[in-house]
């Protein structure tokens, strides 16, 4: 992966800077070579690069002070919260000081009657839920991550979950942010139902992958919970045919919380894995519905109606809680179970649903031309896919193999209609690729707003936009400097 | 000038030399806007794309709503934000407001329901943001900065939408009993609970309305829930005519005003209020008119207020100095020869809410 060169005068001066840094935080920053090495990279972690140094702040007036110095210093930052981004969102450089939000993560209001909670940004998104969950309450999106992102990371990214059909991914569920710009100031953004008079910033911020300002709270909506819930899994005799039926549930009116949706390869490697009871088949869908009892059997009536139109092999609806849980364990344990036996790359492209069947026979063609296999997961309902390319790390040329078969794969996300990625973020992963999917002139829309916020493109400056196009301003800072 | 095309639109852009102020069907501006000459957006029309299995639409921003809304229809779908009709009303001037109906509570705003646009910048560029798809993370979302932006960073071409299937059976509770404040415990209980609610409102005469939809017996088992916990509040009873198309409402005389507020908020400003014309969203959205010329005088509180109908334009409290800035610059880097003149709700106001 290829990383801006580090500035060496920043490099000779780390020593001044921590020390200048230490003056505003003083417990809170990390320069010892060994330490930062815990900050070397996120969830993408075959790229890696120690920060200059680290700093934990416990409060929004901390982190100002801190983009305070780092401004005047023209030190890259690069915001970090909980660190799983899958895309290298918060990798750093050597010449950065990450900011990380660990420290942040209290509530500081509850408001049911509203439906709002606001947090610190570095709390974790299942966390949010277990404040309101005794209440009744629930914070809808849900990575998968969700135990240990943090809510900063997942305004950075806009991130989804499995239920973004019916809820919305964070963008939908974010009311207001306290936001602290690169030179330090502080700005509060949005409002009650999210709006704020002027341009919707708000809406620029959320998934802006902490290139415009670094979040320091959120209020985010919070929703009463379903009376219940109830999946069902139906399993195919072939994916295409599992496509045709989820574009039938949603074309019919019937939507469902959730449809997810797994192939063969990821049966397989989750059934040796967790013991889920999966039946044997090339396609299955998790099928989720919201409601009272009875509610749900008149949702789940129809459905099947649907379903059988197209001769699945079993039409498995749960009977009870365990039953539930065991209809959902495989799914949740598919990332885990592919981790036991491969390394691999999760990639999360979203195409139009109806293009599905044409997609899966795409990545099948792919995947054979390049010889690595690819399992197949992910929320069918809204078409964001999942392709998880297994390649070993240890194989001299794998990993760039991997890298170019998933450059394939996007490519013709985006060729059908779709988008790079729905839910992980650019980062530095996708970075080189967003000429596919942008002209220069749409590139140089987005790279205006950054101007507007970050007018020295000191953070997070190398990712989301492909290092050559975004040069000229990065460099020309420096140089300028 | 009224460009047929999204290259003549370009063309007329670029070479413009006084400030001009796109207008669809003209339908919902505000005070303030529409000085410039007016850059006429309904030729572009038509709808290029609708798959209702995949619940999406593109249509070129001069598409009347009539026109989609019976497209849908047709298929069973709808926009689930429910944008209020009026004559002529097109969809690039629905997505330039915002224009959200009482569907927001459950469904989300305009914003939330726009996947993709296409517009043209203040230097006559066109550009993409966004797409066709439900989940879009790829590079910033000038979707949400686009949408109600009132044509001030740039002209929008054509839009995407996420279209919803329209619920086969629809219930309104109302409790005629009820003033505006207190109305707004009654929002809040049936909001707070595992009821699924598509409305929440209050209009002059006919008291707290609740709604709420999907299937036939979903809706009744709902609704026989809602009707005994909210029972407490006095009598409920089923609404009789639809009220939903007939939430935004007009002022007979004087301004009309549009305040934001969390619905905890709602009876302190209305006790400083004349009695409003509707309150929606739960009690988060408050029409009231005031007073030719005449500010409300409002306790402190974490939302704003806006004039809409009037001789100038209006909003407290006066915005912070930084998100003006940041207005201000976005609106110099879209546009940077000041071409769109549409709009001042941006601009530095001075006044202050006293």
């Amino acid at each position: 992966m290829l990383m801006p060169d580090p500035d060496p005068r920043i490099l000779a001066r780390r020593e001044a800077i921590a020390a200048r840094l230490r003056a505003v935080v003083p417990s809170a920053v990390i320069d010892d070579p060994a330490e930062t090495r815990a900050y070397e990279c996120d969830a993408l972690s075959a790229y890696r690069c120690p920060p200059l140094a680290v700093v934990l702040p416990a409060t929004t007036e901390e982190v100002a002070a801190v983009l305070r110095v780092c401004h005047e210093e023209g030190v890259p930052v690069v915001p970090r919260g909980a660190g799983t981004s899958l895309a290298g969102g918060s990798m750093p450089t050597a010449d950065a000081v990450v900011v990380g939000l660990a420290r942040m993560n209290g509530v500081i209001e509850t408001n049911l009657d509203d439906r709002f909670i606001r947090v610190q940004a570095g709390r974790t998104n299942l966390s949010v839920s277990g404040v309101v969950d005794g209440a009744g309450f629930f914070y809808a999106p849900d990575p998968s991550s969700q135990l240990a992102c943090a809510i900063g990371g997942n305004i950075g990214m806009n991130s989804g979950g499995a239920h973004c059909l019916k809820y919305g991914v964070t963008t939908n569920n974010l009311l207001g942010v306290t936001l602290v710009l690169m030179d330090g100031s502080v700005v509060e953004l949005g409002g009650p139902m999210g709006e704020a008079p002027g341009l919707d910033l708000l809406g620029v911020v959320c998934g802006s992958e902490g290139q415009l300002g670094i979040v320091t709270e959120a209020t985010l909506r919070i929703l009463p919970k379903p009376a219940g819930a109830r999946p069902v899994l139906v399993a195919f005799d072939a994916s295409e045919t599992a496509g045709a039926c989820v574009a039938a549930i949603i074309r019919a009116g019937v939507l469902p919380v959730a449809i997810e949706f797994m192939d063969r390869p990821c049966i397989r490697a989750t059934e040796e894995f967790a013991h889920a009871g999966y039946p044997d088949c090339e396609a299955l869908l998790i099928i989720e519905v919201e409601g009272t009892p009875p509610e749900i059997d008149e949702q789940l009536r129809l459905i099947r109606a649907i379903a059988e139109r197209f001769d699945p092999i079993e039409f498995r609806e749960s009977r009870s809680e365990d039953e539930s849980r065991r209809i959902w364990l495989g799914r949740k344990s598919a990332f885990g179970a592919m981790g036991q036996i491969n390394d691999y790359m999760c990639l999360d492209g979203t195409i139009p649903v109806s293009t599905l069947p044409q997609v899966l026979a795409g990545i099948a063609r792919l995947s054979g031309e390049y010889g690595l296999d690819v399992a197949n997961v992910f929320h069918a309902g809204d078409g964001n896919m999942h392709p998880l390319i297994l390649y070993n790390a240890n194989t001299p040329g794998d990993l760039e193999r991997c890298e170019a078969l998933g450059a394939e794969i996007l490519k013709l996300c985006v060729e059908v209609g779709g988008c790079l990625t729905g839910e992980h973020g650019v980062g530095v992963e996708k970075r080189e690729l967003m000429t596919t999917q942008f002209s220069q002139t749409d590139l140089e829309a987005q790279m205006r707003v950054k101007d507007v916020f970050d007018p020295g493109w000191l953070l997070n400056a190398a990712k989301v936009f492909p290092l050559a196009v975004s040069a000229p301003r990065r460099e020309g800072i420096r140089n300028a400097a | 000038m009224r460009p047929e095309s999204e290259e003549d639109l370009s063309h007329v852009i670029r070479s413009a030399r006084e400030p001009l102020t796109p207008i669809g069907g003209g339908t919902r501006l505000r005070p303030g806007e529409g000085q410039g000459e007016r850059l006429n957006v309904s030729g572009l029309t038509g709808i290029t794309l609708y798959e209702p299995a995949a619940l999406t639409l593109v249509v070129r921003a001069g598409t009347r709503l009539s026109e989609v809304r019976e497209a849908l229809a047709a298929e069973g779908q709808m926009l689930a934000f429910e944008p209020d009709l009026r004559p002529n009303s097109t969809m690039g001037g629905i997505v330039a407001a915002n224009a959200s109906g009482p569907r927001r509570v459950q469904a989300g705003a305009c914003r939330d329901a726009l996947l993709g646009l296409r517009y043209v910048d203040g230097q006559g560029e066109v550009i993409q943001n966004g797409g066709r798809v439900m989940k879009n993370v790829t590079g910033y979302d000038l979707v949400k900065l686009m949408a109600g932006s009132r044509g001030q960073l740039g002209v929008l071409t054509e839009l995407s939408f996420k279209t919803a299937p329209i619920p086969p059976c629809a219930a309104t509770l109302a409790l005629p009993g009820l003033d505006a404040a207190s109305a707004v415990a009654a929002l809040t209980l049936a909001l707070t609970g595992p009821y699924d609610v598509s409305g929440a409102a209050w209009l002059p005469g006919q008291g707290a309305l609740i709604r709420v939809e999907g299937l036939e017996g979903s809706v009744a088992i709902r609704g026989q829930a809602l009707s005994e916990r909210l029972a407490r509040f006095g009598e409920v009873a089923m609404a009789e005519a639809d009220p939903w198309s007939r939430m935004v409402p007009t002022a007979a005389e004087g301004d009309l005003w549009r305040i934001i507020c969390r619905p905890s908020e709602a009876p302190g400003l209305l006790a400083a209020l004349p009695q409003p014309l509707a309150l929606d969203w739960g009690g988060s959205l408050i029409w009231v008119a005031m007073p030719p010329g005449e500010a409300p005088s409002l306790p402190a509180w974490s939302g704003h207020a806006s004039r809409v109908t009037g001789a100038a334009p209006l909003t407290l409290p006066a915005p912070n100095p930084v998100v003006q800035r940041l207005n201000a610059s976005l609106r110099e880097r879209f546009d940077p020869r000041g071409i769109f003149a549409s709009g001042s709700s941006c601009r530095p106001i001075l006044q202050k809410s006293s």
